[in-house]
C-alpha cells in the first residue's frame, strides 16, 4: 500500500509536493542535528554538574551553528599519500546514508496539501526495513574507505576497529529487527507502525528483549558511548577520521549525530509505536507528530544519559558482548517468536489462548529450550576460552 | 543493581547547584588571604614603610623584584628609617605571587591586594614601578587603566604579625594582632586571634586586651615618627 499521493497519477503538483517533502526532511534533519549536538552538550553538562556551552545565543543554542561556520572556513587538508578520489568520496558515503535512512520513518499520519493526500513520511518503499539495514551497511563503507584512503596507518587501524564493530553488531540488530518484521508480516515502516497502533507496541508485543538488543546493538552501530571505541581518544590517535579536517571532518561529525537520531527514530518506529499516542480531538493531524518527536527526544536524551554514565568497553569485551551474547540471544528470541507465531497460525492446542495450563507449559518449554541453548553456548564458549588458554601457555604465557 | 546506581548518580547531578561559575560575568568571592597585585604601604603620616633593605628582592624565588635603597634626605625624609626604597620595581611577567616578599618584609611595606585581573598589552606595563605600587595618601592603591579593580580588592592587605610587635614596643610583646591598614584602620580579630592565645585554649586576660587597645595605633607611636 503506497503513499496515496501517487494513487491518482503523477502531475506537477505531486512532483512539487514530493520535492517539498524532500527539502523539509533535509532541512529538518540538519536543524535537528544542530539542536541535538547542542542539547547533548548541554544535557551532559547537566549530568556532570557543569554549565556547558552558553556563549553563542541564548543558552548557547547557536553553538553548533558557530562550530559549523568555523569548520567550513578551515583548510581542507589532503594527505600526500591519500588515495585522492576515495578520500574525497568517503565522507559522503558516511553522511548520505545517514540522511537517506530517515526518509522512510513515518513521523505522522496522513495530511492533505492542496487537495492531495500524503503520508507524513518522505517515502514508504515496500522493502522498508531492509532499506534501513542497507543504508547502515553503506555507512560502514564510509568508515573503512576513510581509513584506507588516508594513506596513514593510524586511520587504517581505526577504520578496521570501527568497521569490525559496526559489522559485528549489525547481525544482532538485524535479528532484533527481524522479530519485528515477523510479527508485523510486512517490511514497510508504515505497516509496522499501523500494526502497533494504538497501544500494541512491539516493546511488549515481543517481550522487552528484542528492544533491548536493538538499542544495545544500535548504540554500538552508531559508535556512541559506551561503544565509542572508534574515537576512544585515550587509546587512539583519532580513529578513522584522523586525517580529515574542515568540511569533510564536519561531514563525519554530522553523520554520527544524524545516525544517532536515525537509529532512535527507527527504534521509536519499530518498538515504541512510532507516532501513536493518546488520541486528542483538537488538531488530530498534529498530535501524532508531537508524540513521535516526544518519543524521539526522550530516546536521544537517554543516549546522552548513557554517555554520561557508562565507562567505555574494552575491545574484547565489545566483541564478546556482540558475538557471544547478543547474537545468540537475539537468535533465540527470534526463534521463540517464530515458534509462537506458528503455533498461533496453525491453531495448535498448546497456544496460550486455549487454557492457562498451556501457558505454564509454554513457559516451561521456553525455559527448557533456553537452558539447553544457552547451556550449550556457554559450554562452547568455555571450551573456546580453555583452548585459548592452552595456546597461550604453549606460546610461553603470551595471550594470543 | 550496581549497573543502575551509576545512572542515579549522573541524574542526581542535574538537580544540584552548578559548580561552574561563568567567570567574567560572575566572580567567586576571593579568599581573605588571596595573593594579588602588590601595594607599597605608607604610614598614616604619609611616610613610606619601605626602608630599602632588599630582603624582599633577596627572598623572591622568581627574581622579579628589583630594589635599590638610598639614604633618606635629612631635611625631607621619605621613610621613618635611615634609608628608603629609592627604586622599587616588580616584574609581573615573572612574579608568581608566592607572598614570600610580604613575609620577608620587616616593616610590612609590601603587601598583596586581591587584584589579579590586570592584563597589560605592553611589556613595559608589566614592570610596576615604585610610583605605581605605592598607595596614595588615603592608603588606596593607585589603579592603572588596565587593571580591573573590584570592590574589596584593596581590603585586608595588612599583614598578620606573629607573636610579636613589628616595632618592638613592649606593650605588644608576645601578642598576636593585625597591624594597621591605611585607609581601613585595624582589622577586627578573627577567631583565635588577640582574645585567645595562639593555641586557642587559654583566653588572654582582659587587662592585657585593654592595654593592647590603649596602645596608640600604628603611625601615631613615637617610634613611627623617627
Amino acid at each position: 500500500m503506497g503513499d496515496p499521493l501517487y494513487a491518482h497519477g503523477v502531475d506537477l503538483a505531486v512532483v512539487l509536493i514530493t520535492i517539498l517533502k524532500v527539502v523539509l526532511t533535509f532541512v529538518f534533519l540538519l536543524v535537528a542535528v544542530l539542536l541535538y549536538i547542542w542539547w547533548e552538550r548541554k544535557f551532559i553538562s547537566d549530568l556532570q554538574n557543569r554549565i556547558g556551552p552558553d556563549r553563542a545565543g541564548p543558552y548557547g543554542i547557536l553553538q553548533s551553528l558557530a562550530d559549523g561556520v568555523k569548520v567550513f572556513f578551515k583548510e581542507d587538508l589532503l594527505p600526500a599519500e591519500a588515495d585522492r578520489r576515495i578520500y574525497r568520496l568517503a565522507p559522503y558515503l558516511a553522511a548520505v546514508p545517514a540522511f537517506t535512512a530517515f526518509a522512510i520513518i513515518p513521523v505522522g499520519d496522513t495530511i492533505s496539501i492542496a487537495g492531495h493526500e500524503t503520508y507524513l513520511q518522505l517515502a514508504n518503499p515496500p522493502i522498508g526495513v531492509l532499506f534501513l539495514l542497507a543504508m547502515s551497511s553503506i555507512a560502514v563503507y564510509g568508515v573503512f574507505l576513510a581509513g584506507w584512503s588516508s594513506g596513514s596507518k593510524y586511520p587504517l587501524l581505526g577504520s578496521v576497529r570501527a568497521s569490525a564493530q559496526m559489522i559485528s553488531y549489525e547481525a544482532a540488530m538485524s535479528l532484533a529487527v527481524a522479530a519485528v518484521v515477523l510479527v508485523t508480516g510486512s517490511l514497510t515502516t508504515r505497516d509496522i507502525w499501523t500494526h502497533q497502533h494504538p497501544w500494541n507496541w512491539n516493546l511488549w508485543q515481543l517481550g522487552v528483549v528484542p528492544f533491548l538488543i536493538y538499542i544495545v546493538a544500535a548504540t554500538a552501530e552508531v559508535n556512541r558511548p559506551p561503544f565509542d571505541l572508534v574515537e576512544a581518544e585515550q587509546e587512539l590517535v583519532g580513529g578513522y577520521m584522523t586525517e580529515y579536517a574542515g568540511v569533510r571532518f564536519a561531514l563525519y561529525y554530522l553523520a554520527e549525530f544524524m545516525n544517532t537520531i536515525t537509529v532512535s527514530a527507527v527504534a521509536v518506529t519499530l518498538f515504541l509505536g512510532g507516532p501513536s499516542g493518546p488520541h486528542i480531538d483538537f488538531l488530530p493531524a498534529l498530535w501524532p507528530v508531537v508524540w513521535f518527536f516526544l518519543k524521539l527526544f526522550v530516546f536521544v536524551s537517554a543516549y546522552v544519559w548513557l554517555r554520561a554514565t557508562l565507562p567505555r568497553l574494552r575491545y574484547d569485551q565489545l566483541m564478546d558482548l556482540g558475538w557471544k551474547r547478543l547474537i545468540p540471544l537475539s537468535l533465540y528470541w527470534l526463534l521463540l517468536v517464530a515458534a509462537l507465531r506458528i503455533g498461533d497460525d496453525a491453531n495448535w492446542p498448546w497456544g496460550p489462548s486455549h487454557s492457562a495450563w498451556n501457558a505454564v507449559t509454554i513457559v516451561a518449554c521456553v525455559a527448557g529450550a533456553g537452558i539447553v541453548y544457552f547451556g550449550g553456548l556457554g559450554a562452547a564458549i568455555r571450551v573456546g576460552a580453555k583452548r585459548v588458554e592452552e595456546e597461550s601457555e604453549r606460546a610461553g604465557g603470551v595471550r594470543v | 543493581m550496581g549497573l543502575f546506581d551509576g545512572f542515579k548518580v549522573t541524574m542526581s547531578q542535574v538537580f544540584r547547584p552548578r559548580v561552574t561559575v561563568p567567570y567574567p560575568q560572575k566572580k567567586r568571592p576571593k579568599p581573605l588571604r588571596f595573593h594579588g597585585r602588590h601595594v607599597l604601604n605608607r604610614y598614616e603620616d604619609g611616610m613610606e614603610k619601605c626602608i630599602g633593605c632588599e630582603l624582599c628582592a633577596g627572598v623572591c624565588p622568581a627574581r622579579c623584584i628589583y630594589v635599590r635603597g638610598a639614604d633618606n634626605p635629612p631635611d625631607d625624609p621619605v621613610s621613618p628609617g635611615e634609608r628608603y626604597g629609592f627604586v622599587y620595581e616588580i616584574n609581573y611577567l615573572r612574579c608568581i605571587h608566592c607572598d614570600l616578599c610580604v613575609e620577608a618584609c620587616p616593616t610590612e611595606a609590601i603587601t598583596e591586594s586581591k587584584l589579579f585581573e590586570f592584563s597589560f598589552t605592553d611589556r613595559r606595563d608589566a614592570v610596576y614601578t615604585r610610583d605605581e605600587l605605592l598607595v596614595d595618601d588615603q592608603g588606596m592603591p593607585k589603579k592603572q587603566p588596565w587593571e580591573d579593580w573590584r570592590p574589596g580588592d584593596e581590603r585586608n592587605t595588612s599583614a598578620w604579625m606573629r607573636a610579636t610587635s613589628p616595632n618592638g614596643v613592649a606593650a605588644y610583646e608576645g601578642q598576636v594582632a593585625w597591624s594597621g591598614e591605611l585607609g581601613f584602620g585595624v582589622r577586627p580579630p578573627e577567631k583565635g586571634q588577640a582574645v585567645e592565645d595562639v593555641t586557642g585554649d587559654a583566653p588572654m586576660p582582659e587587662g592585657e586586651i585593654a592595654a593592647a587597645d590603649a596602645a596608640p595605633p600604628v603611625g601615631e607611636r613615637p617610634e613611627d615618627k623617627h
